[in-house]
């Protein structure tokens, strides 16, 4: 393994041990703090709280790198319109969410914990996003 | 509204958080990529020449966070009380909706807010609104 992969997979691990530490790759958890109407929990807003206090001030820096450490290129994201597309597909996101509490970070995390429903919710995420790529494949096709 | 002191874990939570931004600094400073995890995962649904080996070391990190941690100490509580198929249409929702919403509770949520981007600021008040409305109907209308 390369020096830039070995720091891809540090990040990573340190990425897990945040969601694990965090509670966010705990799914009774992340539900509690979506139910605003029953016993709430609002541990996960400091997560937020925490994950961008340190965020902003690292994208602030970055932005103004073209290349990284590693001289790798900086893919900051240029997108910045705002669509159909961003809005329904992040409802769509936010109800599966809030159906069992898992988003994609905490799922791979829990297939490393060994949990079968774990790894039901990434197979059929897995589908889920090859379900999009074959919409898309058709919907350029259809334009061309 | 009710606070759910007894699951409430401002430290833990905030320095996970802190840790989410790290990892996410190392991402970006080292590899030059943003701490999207749909993104990075949805780059292999569809793979790409010489964009792969990264999203893989990034993906295996995540995915052996929770053994690493289980050298040192026990895991904390991970609950998943849905059922299978429920988990099977929450997968499919997430995979599909992070998709077409370019991304989740970690690139747009966490690193999206953190580059001050009104877009990532509209998907995440989207998901986060969907995520409370979803809890809300099930817990609450269903149920009840």
């Amino acid at each position: 393994m390369n020096k830039n992969n070995f720091l891809a997979l540090l990040s990573g691990l340190l990425f897990g041990l945040g969601l694990i530490l965090s509670g966010m790759a705990n799914p009774a958890k992340v539900l509690g703090f979506l139910d605003l109407a029953g016993a709430w929990d609002p541990s996960l807003a400091l997560v937020m709280g925490g994950a961008i206090a340190v965020g902003t001030v690292v994208f602030a820096i970055a932005g103004k790198r073209d290349l990284s450490l590693l001289g790798l290129t900086i893919h900051f994201p240029t997108a910045r319109h705002i669509d159909k597309r961003l809005v329904l597909g992040s409802l769509a996101f936010g109800i599966g969410w809030g159906l069992a509490g898992v988003c994609p970070g905490p799922a791979l995390v829990l297939l490393g914990t060994g949990s079968v429903k774990g790894l039901v919710f990434v197979f059929a995420m897995l589908v889920g996003m090859g379900i999009f790529e074959y919409l898309e494949i058709r919907r350029l096709r259809h334009n061309k | 509204m009710l606070i759910d002191w007894n699951n409430f874990t401002p430290w833990a939570s905030l320095a996970g958080g802190a840790l989410l931004g790290i990892a996410a600094a190392m991402l970006m400073f080292f590899n030059g990529r943003i701490a999207g995890i749909s993104g990075i995962v949805g780059g292999l649904v569809k793979p790409r020449l010489h964009d792969v080996s990264w999203r893989i070391a990034f993906i295996t990190g995540l995915i052996i966070a929770p053994l690493l941690w289980q050298i040192f100490s026990a895991l904390p509580p991970i609950l998943i009380n849905t059922s299978n198929t429920l988990l099977v249409v929450s997968g499919l929702l997430v995979g599909i909706g992070t998709r077409f919403g370019a991304g989740c509770t970690s690139g747009h949520g966490v690193c999206g807010i953190s580059r001050l981007s009104l877009r990532s600021l509209i998907a995440t008040l989207s998901f986060m609104f969907a995520g409370f409305v979803t809890v809300y109907i099930v817990r609450h209308v269903l149920v009840a």
